[in-house]
């Protein structure tokens, strides 16, 4: 328990250094470009641009906009607001996109999990027949094709032809499944080829010769001796899927016209509008620094061979 | 004193060990390689497409650029002749690009003409001016291709001179501005396989320095460097490359990378470069602080060699195995960002074309109304071809270069 707690801090340090380091950047990037928010608007008298510039802080000296703006992050949780969404707070913004990505990710991965794991066992189990061959071909598709392709494939195939799922909007269920399944596709396949490698390892091991040797059923050998070792390498992989699926609702939130926080950063990032671009990548950072030690943690808990540092 | 059975015996030995070859790490490799049938098939489709990819300016492929919105918008494949340049719009000579070209041969060698006879200097000057805006602008290839490097210039000559005004039909179709698709994917390739490629080599130039250096340092210089690998690895990169490259777009910003020399797809090349080190970095250092301690590193330190030359000599040719097989499995992500960048509208920019940014045109036009199947499917399908193949290749040399299978099949 101490192990964990102290593990824990460190990682919090670390991840407190990062975003540190993420936000230098940005603000660095942002004020080295040319201009402000106001100096486009076409016609502003430069008094009134002046006292705009006063009311955000723009006439500082770039050291003390710096400090401001990390203070204000730091002990008020203030992003700032949009350049270019009108009447709109970074924090609104994040408010707002965050649990549409969350439950869409969260989906996608369940969704990843279940179909790669059984797909991966069915094709170990029934190795070298024309089962794992269909897998397999299937996994390597959802590898190599990107799921941009994937997922305007399935809107014309399950929205169109058969009507199956209603083609845009969010809310009900129905709305999530079909990004959530194409988003959880490339993930299930590269869950599914871990799993298999992993299985056919495992059940080479003495264990299971001897599990099989006591006259175990077979399928209970599978469930309780073999599978809990050959998901190993998938806890692992969760980290690495964790940031993909992120990726990857960037654009899925793109094709179905989600209201996520992914269409909102490419919004912004197509538009110029600088805070928001940077408050998500600070948001980005966050849920990736948290989900990889929650993985971390998970895979020391299942393997206690495996120490925490 | 040696007696005869004594020398005779040195000699059968002698005799014996001619006959036996050593087999180095890559010809050991390479004979497990050749083995793997996926791998091969593999190796063949990438060396295939690389070099159709390079002698694309050669092929008798219709325009790429060249828009027909009259009377060729989303043409289904069909095996009807195109004579290049025959759009009416274009309005050249004959309706032929060779026609075109001969006229506008005709009308440089008039100017030129006018040149030698003026005796002005100032006239002549002028008169060559105008020759050089003229081969700019009215060069019939500047209306079909965009942009040609010397070289592709020089390939495409060579095309007109042999092939004439035969292109090869639309067998792929024509897409949303009745552009021809098998022109574009051919195009498309050199980007996306440039991208994939550059890309890849300056994440390998950066992680194997920085990994090797780490390694063979060791101690804090290598605990420093691989903290900071750490912190960079839970980078939300993809994010941070979006932020970079909208900033890389400003007008201003993108002013000044042109008053230095360098274009904005060379920076886009080098940043997503820039963030794929990181593992290789990883590996190469595992590698390194493995080799630092065997005896050939310990002579070459005793005979005085600098740290730099160690390295670079001595330690980073003993790891290219496993570099080699990262490259070939970093190639394809790369690949996959730049289509995902593409799609999202900041990669490669129009008139350029790559893979990425067919499959966006694909996307838009897949509606229900009318299926225009063929402008997703060979884009999309050159995309997934190429990352099997290079997924295959990959994976077959990480087994072939595994030294746990040395001397076995």
């Amino acid at each position: 328990m101490r192990d964990l707690a102290g593990y824990i801090l460190k990682r919090g340090l670390w991840m407190v250094l990062t975003l540190w380091v993420v936000y230098s950047i940005s603000f660095a990037l942002m004020r080295s470009v040319p201009g402000n928010p106001f100096s486009s608007e076409r016609g502003m008298p430069p008094a009134i641009e002046l006292q705009m510039k006063a009311r955000y802080n723009l006439d500082a000296p770039i050291m003390q906009q710096y400090v401001d703006i990390l203070k204000g992050i730091v002990f008020r949780g203030d992003m700032g607001w949009s350049y270019k969404l009108e009447d709109y707070s970074v924090n609104q913004v994040i408010a707002e996109g965050f649990p549409v990505s969350a439950s869409l990710a969260i989906f996608a991965l369940v969704f990843a999990l279940i179909l790669g794991i059984t797909a991966g066992v069915i094709s170990a189990v029934y190795r070298r027949t024309p089962a794992d061959t269909a897998l397999m071909m299937a996994a390597v598709l959802g590898i190599a094709v990107p799921n941009f392709v994937i997922a305007s494939i399935a809107i014309l195939l399950f929205v169109f032809m058969l009507q199956l799922f209603p083609a845009a909007g969010w809310g009900t269920l129905s709305q999530i499944a079909l990004p959530a399944l194409c988003l959880g596709m490339p993930i299930a396949a590269y869950i599914a080829r871990l799993t298999r490698t992993g299985m056919l390892e495992t059940m080479t091991k003495d264990h299971v010769r001897t599990a099989f040797a006591k006259g175990l059923p077979r399928h209970k050998v599978i469930t309780r001796h073999v599978l809990p070792g050959a998901l190993l390498p998938v806890v692992s992989y969760l980290g690495p899927a964790v940031a993909r699926v992120l990726t990857g609702s960037v654009v899925l939130e793109k094709i179905f016209a989600l209201p996520g926080m992914g269409s909102h950063f490419i919004n912004a990032a197509l538009q110029r509008d600088y805070t928001v671009a940077m408050g998500m990548v600070l948001i980005y950072t966050v849920l990736l620094f948290v989900m990889n030690t929650l993985v971390d943690i998970t895979y020391s808990i299942i393997d206690p061979r495996v120490k925490l540092q | 004193m040696m007696t005869d059975s004594n020398r005779e015996t040195l000699e059968r030995i002698l005799a014996e060990s001619k006959g036996i070859h050593g087999v180095s790490l890559w010809q050991d490799a390479w004979r497990r390689l050749r083995r793997n049938k996926t791998a091969m098939i593999s190796l063949v489709f990438l060396i295939l497409l690389a070099v159709m990819a390079f002698i694309t300016p050669l092929l008798p492929l219709q325009s790429p650029i060249d828009k027909d919105l009259n009377n060729r918008r989303f043409l289904p494949p069909n095996l009807q002749a195109v004579v290049m340049g025959s759009r009416a719009d274009l309005k050249f000579e004959g309706g032929t690009l060779t026609g075109e070209m001969a006229k506008f041969d005709k009308m440089i060698v008039a100017l030129q003409e006018d040149a030698a006879q003026t005796g002005d200097a100032d006239e002549q000057q002028k008169i060559a001016e105008s020759i050089q805006s003229r081969m700019e602008v009215e060069h019939p290839f500047n209306q079909l291709w965009n942009e040609l490097d010397p070289l592709s210039w020089k390939m495409t000559e060579i095309r007109i001179a042999v092939f004439g005004d035969y292109s090869i039909p639309s067998v792929f179709g024509t897409d949303k501005l009745g552009r021809d698709l098998l022109a574009r994917v051919f195009w498309g390739a050199r980007v996306s396989l440039i991208v994939g490629v550059i890309a890849a080599l300056v994440s390998l130039i950066i992680g194997v320095s920085y990994g090797a250096i780490a390694g063979y340092f060791g101690g804090h210089i290598d605990a420093a460097m691989m903290r900071l690998v750490d912190v960079l690895y839970s980078v939300p990169f993809f994010f941070v490359v979006i932020f970079l490259l909208t900033f890389l777009g400003e007008p201003d910003v993108k002013a000044w990378f042109d008053s230095v020399g360098v274009d904005q797809i060379m920076v886009f090349y080098i940043t997503i470069g820039a963030i794929y080190w990181l593992t290789m970095s990883r590996v190469v250092r595992g590698q390194v602080l493995a080799l630092r301690h065997e005896q050939f590193i310990e002579a070459a330190q005793t005979i005085g060699a600098s740290p730099p030359r160690i390295i670079f000599r001595h330690l980073v040719p003993n790891v290219m195995g496993v570099v080699i097989v990262y490259l070939t499995l970093t190639i394809p992500s790369v690949m996959l960002f730049e289509a995902f960048l593409s799609f999202l509208g900041m990669g490669v920019a129009p008139p350029d074309v790559s893979w990425g940014l067919l499959l966006n045109d694909g996307i838009e036009a897949l509606s229900i109304i009318k299926i225009f199947w063929w402008v997703v499917l060979f884009p999309g399908a050159a995309l997934a071809f190429t990352l099997f193949a290079l997924n295959f290749l990959g994976d077959g040399l990480r087994d072939a270069l595994d030294p746990r299978m040395k001397n076995r099949d």
